[in-house]
């Protein structure tokens, strides 16, 4: 049993949505803290130009790519549960899941050959940045699988379904940081 | 107020001493005045039998005054003091006049080294001179020092020339002093630098150009017998 | 459950039966299916929000007087070097430094956050804002279960080889980074793990807090008639938010560095040992009025109650709150004006800085001016209310000379800045969680605390805490810095008046420490032996006192609703002179 002050809804907006709106609040200063000390570094740095050709823009673009085609998915699945389609909406999860998995995928031969050239996180402040900030970013999408991994049995059999929206608010999130990170990490040379 | 607990022996010391005694006058006057009539209303105002408070809301024009107008004085105050501290500020940290002298100020875990021109009047050539702990200035003349840490972050800190500066490793800061009197006082490391923090005293030595000489002197012969 | 109509009326009735109804609290049905009573559901793993509140008070207070003895420790160094102090033995300079070091973050991070914050806002805001629990329950359970872990990294840092971290609790790098420097390899990663868990706790609770308070308030309840408290811990934990994620991430490149060796503060290869200070005090100056926005919510509804009136320009505290928060982002350099960041960012952070004083002025003016026309009663609470105000404006003052950049060439990492501080954290983290733990005892634990015994604590507190720090801005204007552990090593601090002055303060620190007894004592004696309290006996108007005290699982028998403000007190034409927010009008 929830208790009744989880029922309440003073704003108008459900709980669960207004709590992830603040996680995502609290995320967004995170990431911004790390990527504001990058783009500090990187203006104060003109190599770190030099440093970033290194890294696989092609995978990257690819990475890209399959995240935003996994946030389809994640509507989709939001779509289904709205519709009270548990079933369909368990399936959708799971295509996302599939998404997060492929990226993290890409991500590890990206690192495994960066770091075979010798291009470790303790080369310098710019290998740092790069594997601290994309790093951080992969603990999200791992977060975002278990989550979604966990929450996918309840949705199939049509329970708890406005788990599907806030799963879905939380993984377009976690897109769009990739999406910064993406051109300063890699294009910006 | 400082100086009567620190003598004062840089020319930018009575600027800083000045602006605090600024501050304290005009703080002082907004603590007092707050804590009397803090004071004085809870003396006045306890509980008497029969008598109910006042039912104020705090709301309406002529109640927001009682706030708003010691609100405008305070910006008033604030401003005299910005202005205040922004000339000091710039005065002793944003311009420097022209060196007469140069010195090297190299703080490392747990001592001060210190480079002294020598006497061709110029650092890095041969005839630097380099101790440790203790720097040997001339009064009366303008000095420009660069500040280098090896390991961590120090701060050169001369209390009775009301001076301090952050050494960071990897950048040279350049900062100035110019000394009124002579005498012996102490440089004090003020940023928290590992278990040795309090154990790195070094003293400056303000001389007269003679004794600068002299002690020049004195350091070439100990350089030479070497 | 009873289904009475009015809550007042019912939890009146309880009132008279005071134990019955704690026991009613653990068999309350309609509620937790799983509480039921067994020792570990309803102390260590309870998922009620008062437990929990209790939790972090009594964790805090067990980390207070860790913190208290650490000052002890290096107090009795300073004062007599190199004595052999009982209860420590002689201090070395590396311990002294690991003294300091978690003397501060213990008494910011382990007793002002977590009293204040965790322990008053999980117990205020579900009673204040009339609602049964917290939106999250389990994730206030897991909010304390984090922040413990934290507790207990942070001491077991202090047992490893190395000893405790030793870097002062800003941990500037490169000190902090690289154990060839600060000498404590495991201890200075642990106290970096340990301060991180512990804003993931907050960031857990923080969310809780706003949450609730946005969503579950009683039918009725509008935005300003939202007691002061709540909005003050609200915005406080909007603050914490906003301000704790960039050095969240410095906290991660910190470890990093510490233990795998990266080079995000390392100059060789292009790392900045500047920018952990920037994400450090972008936090560190927030959190200053983190912790003092719920310090000054309990200070107004204190004085309100024991002075009968409605506080003064109900918005204007509030929109001074908000001011507040807002220009704390952008006063953070004034920590650094000598640290070798651009000498003319100075002027711009000198401005902000001096300008935070007018909405912090503001709100003392409006707290003065509430209790103008007031029937002010001197009750325990009360008096810790008012030593709040008339000491904080001292913090308040002293402030300015710092925040001038002039000024602070010369008192930068002073004792003046030590001095000044303390007189707002002390205000904040000691005084005010007084003046609530006194204000909210009868709620808590349903009995009075002896008000003779109260007396002596407070002026055995309040005396010697100016007794302590009044000579440390002294020696902080005759040239002492901060973190030596001994002046001797100085010629011209090593003088015999400096030196009386800091056996003053050390002096005055130990007669400070004795005169906690009474309060413990007071404290664990009134829990069983104390007055009963009643549902109100404070007469105020806040939803919480509208409950039976304690209040069981579940808070109100029946959920309130609210009518008016929380401040109503001698409303004209009316007979008594307080009038409850659930009371129909």
């Amino acid at each position: 049993m929830r208790p009744i002050a989880t029922t309440r809804s003073a704003t108008g907006i459900p709980t669960g949505r207004l709590a992830v709106w603040w996680v995502i609040a609290s995320e967004i200063v995170i990431f911004g803290g790390l990527l504001g000390s990058y783009i500090m570094h990187r203006i104060g740095h003109p190599e770190f130009g030099g440093y970033a050709a290194h890294t696989n823009t092609v995978a990257g673009a690819f990475n890209t790519f399959v995240l935003l085609t996994s946030s389809l998915s994640a509507v989709l699945a939001h779509k289904a549960a709205e519709a009270k389609d548990g079933p369909k909406a368990f399936k959708f999860l799971w295509l996302t899941f599939l998404g997060g998995l492929v990226f993290l995928t890409v991500k590890s031969f990206e690192w495994h050959h960066e770091i075979s050239e010798g291009f470790t996180i303790t080369r310098n402040a710019f290998w740092s940045f790069y594997y601290c900030a994309a790093g951080l970013h992969a603990c999200h999408i791992i977060g975002g699988m278990i989550i979604m991994a966990i929450i996918s049995f309840d949705v199939k059999q049509n329970k708890e379904l406005q788990r599907v929206e806030l799963i879905g608010l939380y993984w377009h999130f976690v897109d769009v940081v990739w999406i910064f990170l993406f051109p300063l990490l890699y294009i910006a040379k | 107020m400082i100086e009567r607990y620190i003598e004062q022996v840089s020319t930018f010391a009575g600027d800083i001493d000045g602006l605090i005694t600024l501050i304290a006058v005009v703080v002082g006057f907004w603590f007092v005045l707050v804590e009397v009539v803090f004071l004085g209303i809870v003396v006045v105002f306890r509980q008497k039998p029969g008598v109910k408070a006042a039912y104020i809301t705090g709301e309406e024009k002529h109640q927001k005054r009682w706030i708003g107008i010691p609100h405008e004085l305070v910006l008033l105050c604030d401003v005299l003091i910005i202005i205040a501290a922004v000339r000091v500020w710039v005065n002793v940290k944003q311009t420097m006049p022209p060196a007469q002298e140069t010195v090297r100020i190299i703080g490392q875990q747990w001592a001060w080294s210190f480079v002294h021109p020598g006497p061709d009047g110029k650092l890095d050539t041969a005839d630097d001179i380099k101790t440790v702990d203790e720097l040997h200035v001339l009064v009366n003349t303008n000095y420009h020092f660069k500040l280098e840490a090896r390991d961590v972050l120090h701060s050169f800190s001369v209390p009775v020339f009301r001076l301090k500066q952050d050494a960071i490793p990897g950048r040279v800061i350049t900062g100035w002093f110019k000394a009124k009197s002579t005498g012996t006082h102490d440089i004090q490391c003020a940023e928290i630098c590992g278990i040795g923090h309090g154990l790195m005293p070094a003293r400056i030595i303000i001389e007269t150009p003679v004794e600068h000489a002299a002690w020049m002197a004195s350091q070439s012969a100990t350089a030479s017998a070497r | 459950m009873s289904t009475s109509a009015g809550a007042a009326e019912h939890a009146h009735e309880h009132a008279q039966h005071p134990e019955h109804s704690h026991e009613g609290g653990h068999d309350a049905g309609h509620h937790e299916g799983h509480d039921h009573g067994s020792f570990w559901s309803t102390y260590v793993f309870s998922v009620d929000h008062k437990m929990i509140a209790k939790q972090y008070m009594f964790t805090g207070m067990l980390m207070g007087l860790i913190g208290g003895f650490f000052s002890y420790v290096f107090r009795m160094q300073l004062a007599y070097p190199g004595f052999h102090v009982p209860g420590f033995g002689v201090v070395s300079p590396g311990e002294y430094n690991a003294l300091i070091t978690n003397h501060g973050t213990i008494m910011i991070f382990w007793l002002a956050m977590p009293v204040l914050i965790a322990a008053f806002g999980n117990y205020l805001i579900p009673l204040m804002l009339g609602c049964d629990d917290m939106v999250f329950p389990r994730i206030n359970r897991l909010s304390y279960q984090i922040f413990l872990i934290s507790a207990l990294v942070l001491i077991a840092s202090w047992f490893v080889p190395g000893g405790g971290f030793g870097g002062a609790w800003t941990a500037y790098p490169p000190l902090s980074a690289k154990s060839q420097y600060n000498l404590t390899p495991l201890g200075s990663t642990m106290w970096v793990l340990a301060v991180g868990l512990e804003f993931v706790a907050f960031l857990l609770g923080g969310i809780n807090f706003v949450t609730t308070a946005m969503n579950s308030r009683a039918p009725g309840m509008k935005m300003f008639d939202i007691p002061m408290v709540v909005w003050m811990i609200v915005i406080a934990s909007i603050l914490f938010m906003g301000s704790v994620g960039p050095l969240v991430a410095g906290a991660v490149m910190l470890v990093f560095d510490q233990t795998i060796g990266t080079g995000f503060f390392d100059p060789v290869r292009g790392g900045d040992p500047i920018l952990w200070q920037h994400l450090f005090w972008f936090f560190g100056h927030p959190e200053v009025y983190v912790v003092l926005l719920p310090a000054v919510g309990i200070v107004a509804e204190i004085i309100t109650v024991f002075s009968r009136k409605k506080l003064f320009a109900y918005k204007t505290v509030l929109y001074t709150a908000l001011g507040t928060g807002v220009l704390s982002f952008f006063v953070w350099a004034h920590h650094q004006f000598v640290a070798g960041i651009d000498p003319r960012m100075a002027n711009v952070f000198t401005a902000t800085t001096v300008l935070i004083s007018i909405p912090i002025a503001e709100m003392m003016f409006v707290y003065v001016a509430t209790l103008y026309g007031g029937s002010i009663r001197l009750a325990t609470p009360m008096l810790w209310a008012l030593a709040f105000i008339g000491e904080f404006i001292i913090g308040g003052v002293t402030g300015i000379f710092l925040g001038s950049s002039g000024s602070d060439i010369y008192f930068h990492d002073t004792y003046f800045v030590l001095a000044h501080f303390h007189y707002t954290f002390v205000p904040i983290a000691v005084i005010a969680v007084f003046a609530g733990v006194t204000y909210w005892y009868p709620k808590m634990f349903g009995r009075m605390l002896n008000e003779t015994l109260g007396k002596i604590h407070f002026w055995g507190t309040v005396i010697p805490f100016n007794g302590i720090f009044i000579p440390l801005f002294i020696t902080g204007m005759g040239g002492d810095h901060r973190r030596i552990y001994n002046y001797n090593n100085f010629p011209d601090l090593a003088r015999p008046d400096l030196q009386h002055m800091r056996q003053f303060a050390t002096v005055s620190l130990l007669v400070l420490l004795a005169f906690q007894i009474p309060f413990f004592i007071n404290f664990f004696l009134s829990m069983k032996k104390g007055r009963l309290a009643g549902n109100n006996p404070w007469q105020a108007n806040t939803l919480e006192w509208q409950t039976v005290s304690p209040p069981p699982h579940g808070n109100f028998a029946e959920l309130p609703n609210c009518y008016r403000g929380p401040y109503e007190y001698s409303a004209p034409d009316r007979e008594s002179d307080y009038w409850p927010q659930n009371e129909p009008s």
